[in-house]
């Protein structure tokens, strides 16, 4: 090996290790991710195309949910009426789309995210104008928001538009590669790129990294945290969509969705304390989580085992993380 | 050095250092029975430190602390305060939920000494039912004082206790240490007044950079001797350089300042500040600490809003609801404590975008190759090593503070509030921000900066103001502002009589009000009868 080329080598690796040690955590979920569906493979060598559309699909909504509450808690909150944002709104879009043309469907869709940001930004006004703190205001809102579900519909029924079924269940070009994934990364891309790259998403980052920096530096911080709670009701009433597109009907009983985002989020490499983390490393999370649930039911062990497996994971992670903080800071 | 055994508390060769900054080099102190000792130095002396040693808070990493003739190692306040030795600070440290009954009953306080001494400080009447957060913060400290006095420790350490306390309450807590004195207990006594020490202590040790420079018996007439203990030799080395780097003065005073303060107020520590801050001038704020400064610049950084008096922004009045208003007619702000300013987490081109970014009026996306282009100038402006740019928190402390300026470089500086930019950073550091203070001042802007260095108003400034209690008490030019003129201004003592005014005033005058010495704030003097 030439001298020339051992330069150019570390030049390149003094260009990729920051961005590599920045984004550690989420390069090593991804690794973590591509063992686990090797190993999904070994255990049940049927395992193919359809069992990758099958994971999509479910991933959907809880993706989604993730993506809402990592908005959140990187602005510094946290949002316990994810869960029956989406019960609200998937119900919702199934009574109003029951009967009803494909172009209404559409009309019905808008109104739904519509009323996904207003739901959002109800919960962030309160925290905002009360002071009271996130984690009370969001869970006391989520009895509300499940008491609507439950006045729409009383009963899981409805309908989905045919062509919003059609956007999450299939592939795309190759059956290797789900529509819903597709439609998560479009959904994700569209909404927040040009949110994280505007003076709004600088902020949000801004009040949850350092509420008196970012204050004194003359960012409106209520304004900036109503804002994001606005864009976590946002994804939730898409995650509320997704759920209506993939069962066909409305569910006025939230599922474990809430307290898995705020999991998703924590293994994703979100900082609860605000201010760090992005919206990839919950997406994986959530299919890492998915997929240690596939494995188990193909070990045939217990369905409960698996929240067990998932508790105990998000605890070792929560270990792991603050050791690494620890040693950082005595560095 | 006295024998030992005499001592009630002997501290010896105590050090401490934080990374490289050495807080500590080699501090004593000696306290003989019945005493009341004073412990003074100037701000950055170490004086602090030293406290938090000998109450347990922090572990020294060297020297020895011996009470009653025993060697002493504490590692909390609960083991120093078992060791005989409790502190009473300018914070009461009262859980305010709770009323003073159960606050006497969670420090198993006895009641009966307890209510002699509040008794003996002037609250006979207090209702011990009453929660202490309804209470005045004066009558608190009050509290604080009985329960320490009632629990009789070996030593007493009372730090800053009586700052920006009303003047009657302040008289009778000497009046009480002086009666204290005697017996075989002592009090350390901690004051940025020297009036104060004059009234009450036996002896004062001098700590400057971190090192006991001198213990002497107080007398009249001590207080320039503790002044020129705490100045020591350094000053005659840095007049030498003065001239060149402090620009001319009073430029163009006939132009409209830039910052008019009519009368400032807020809360109990500002009281009046009136000073014009003009283009093209760097302007030094001198005073010890808590003497209102802070909530000064909190007002003209429109964190805070003034409790009375009247701002001019450019011989406009200004009515600042948040930062965002400062900092859209031109007042930034420059904290000295960089974690109030950064985002830690995140890299240098946010932190230095965060706010011209906002200042935009539209939400749309950021023009990233504008913004570059006005962060890499400002990076480059400040010489910031932008190596570790990811995260702002791996970065030293000189290179931090350095984006904290960098990100008002980046938008066009009019007015600059800088508070202490300099604390705690290398000297190579600050010299770049000297340099820089005076380009953008030579550029036409003004800059307020408050220093607890004083050999930098002569180093940056063209003038310096002076605060005491709440107060402009005066002003100085850079030619005069050396460090003797203003420590002696800052402890406002006229520099040509050797007793201040108000040592006489005060012994002469137990019952009346606030002499001119004394700040008397109109907050706190709502006492309960």
């Amino acid at each position: 090996m030439t001298a020339a080329s051992v330069v150019a080598r570390r030049r390149a690796l003094d260009a990729v290790a920051p961005w590599a040690r920045r984004n550690g955590w989420t390069l090593g979920l991804v690794g973590f991710l591509g063992l686990l569906l090797v190993y999904t493979k070994l255990i049940q060598p049927s395992y193919d195309s359809s069992g990758i559309q099958g994971l999509a699909i479910g991933v959907l909504p809880l993706a989604l949910a993730a993506v809402a509450q990592a908005v959140v808690v990187m602005s510094g909150g946290i949002d316990l009426s994810i869960g029956s944002m989406m019960a609200f709104t998937s119900v919702v879009c199934a009574t109003m789309m029951k009967g009803q043309s494909q172009e209404f469907a559409v009309v019905v869709v808008l109104g739904v995210l519509v009323l996904g940001i207003v739901l959002g930004a109800v919960n962030g006004a309160l925290v905002v104008l009360t002071k009271v703190p996130d984690i009370v205001v969001t869970l006391a809102m989520s009895f509300v928001w499940a008491g609507c579900a439950l006045l729409v519909r009383a009963a899981p029924g409805g309908a989905a538009a045919e062509w919003l079924r059609n956007l999450v269940l299939g592939s795309f070009i190759s059956e290797w590669i789900p529509k819903s994934a597709i439609v998560l990364i479009v959904i994700v891309a569209v909404i927040w790129i040009p949110v994280s790259r505007s003076r709004m998403g600088l902020s949000i980052y801004a009040i949850g990294s350092n509420r008196l920096a970012a204050f004194r530096s003359g960012i409106p911080v209520g304004r900036t945290k109503l804002f994001a709670y606005a864009l976590t009701g946002l994804y939730a009433a898409l995650a509320g969509l997704s759920l209506t597109a993939s069962t066909g009907i409305g569910t006025p009983v939230p599922g474990p969705y809430t307290l898995m985002s705020v999991a998703a989020v924590v293994l994703g490499g979100v900082s609860l304390a605000g201010g760090r983390g992005g919206l990839f490393g919950p997406i994986v999370a959530v299919v890492v989580l998915q997929v240690i649930r596939t494995d188990m039911t193909f070990l045939s062990i217990d369905s409960n085992y698996a929240y067990v497996a998932q508790g105990l994971i998000l605890v070792g992670v929560l270990m792991v993380g603050s050791f690494a903080l620890m040693r950082r800071s005595r560095a | 050095m006295t024998v030992t055994a005499d001592l009630l508390l002997e501290a010896t060769g105590v050090s401490k250092t934080y990374g490289a900054v050495v807080a500590l080099k080699s501090a004593s102190l000696a306290v003989r029975p019945g005493e009341v000792h004073a412990l003074v130095g100037a701000n950055g002396a170490g004086k602090s430190t030293f406290v938090k040693i000998l109450t347990g808070v922090v572990h020294p990493d060297a020297g020895r602390i011996v009470v009653r003739g025993r060697e002493r190692t504490a590692h909390s306040p609960a083991e120093a305060r078992r060791g005989g030795l409790i502190s009473v600070y300018q914070e009461p440290s009262l859980i305010p939920d709770l009323d003073i009954r159960a606050n006497l009953r969670l420090t198993e306080t006895p009641r009966e000494p307890f209510r002699h001494w509040l008794g003996e400080l002037g609250l006979r009447d207090l209702d011990l039912s009453t929660l202490a957060r309804r209470l005045p913060l004066a009558s608190l400290r009050i509290i604080d004082l009985a329960r320490a006095l009632a629990i009789e420790p070996d030593v007493l350490m009372l730090d800053e206790m009586t700052a920006a306390l009303p003047a009657n309450l302040t008289e009778r807590v000497l009046d009480v240490l002086g009666r204290v004195r005697g017996g075989d207990r002592s009090v350390i006594f901690i004051s940025h007044r020297l009036i104060e020490i004059a009234a009450v202590c036996d002896r004062a040790t001098v700590l400057r950079e971190g090192e006991t420079v001198g213990v002497v018996d107080v007398t009249a007439g001590t207080e320039e001797r503790i002044v020129e203990l705490m100045l020591g030799q350094s000053v005659e080395a840095l007049s030498a350089r003065t001239a060149a780097v402090a620009g001319p003065e009073s430029r163009a005073r006939a132009a409209t300042p830039r910052i008019s303060a009519r009368s400032l107020s807020s809360g109990t520590r500002l009281n009046d500040a009136s000073f014009d801050l003009y283009p093209g001038e760097v302007l030094g704020v001198v005073a010890l600490e808590g003497q209102g400064q802070d909530e000064l610049f909190d007002i003209l950084a429109g964190s805070e809003r003034p409790r009375g008096g009247e701002l001019l922004v450019d011989g406009k009045p200004a009515n600042f609801r948040h930062p965002a208003d400062a900092i859209r007619v031109g007042l930034v702000y420059v904290a000295a404590d960089r974690a109030e300013a950064l985002l830690m987490q995140r890299s240098i081109r946010e932190n230095i975008a965060l706010p011209f970014s906002s200042r935009l009026r539209h939400w749309g996306l950021i023009d990233l190759g504008r913004e570059r282009e006005k962060v890499d100038g400002a990076v480059a402006t400040l010489q910031i090593d932008a190596r570790a740019g990811g995260e702002v928190r791996r970065l030293s402390g000189g290179n931090q503070q350095k984006v904290t300026i960098a990100r008002w470089v980046a938008g066009g500086v009019r007015t600059m509030l800088c508070f202490d930019p300099t604390r705690g950073i290398d000297i190579r550091t600050k010299t770049q921000i000297y340099r820089l203070l005076r380009d953008m001042a030579d550029a036409g802007a003004a800059i307020l900066l408050y220093t607890s260095e004083l050999k930098e108003v002569q180093l940056v400034c063209d003038r310096a103001i002076v605060i005491f209690g709440g107060r402009v008490v005066g002003e100085v030019s850079a030619a005069e502002g050396d460090e003797p003129t203003l420590l002696r201004a800052a402890y406002n003592l006229r520099s040509e009589s050797a007793v201040p005014e108000g040592v006489a005033a005060m012994l002469a005058s137990t019952s009346s009000g606030a002499d001119a010495s004394t700040p008397a704030g109109p907050g706190p003097s709502e006492v309960p009868q």
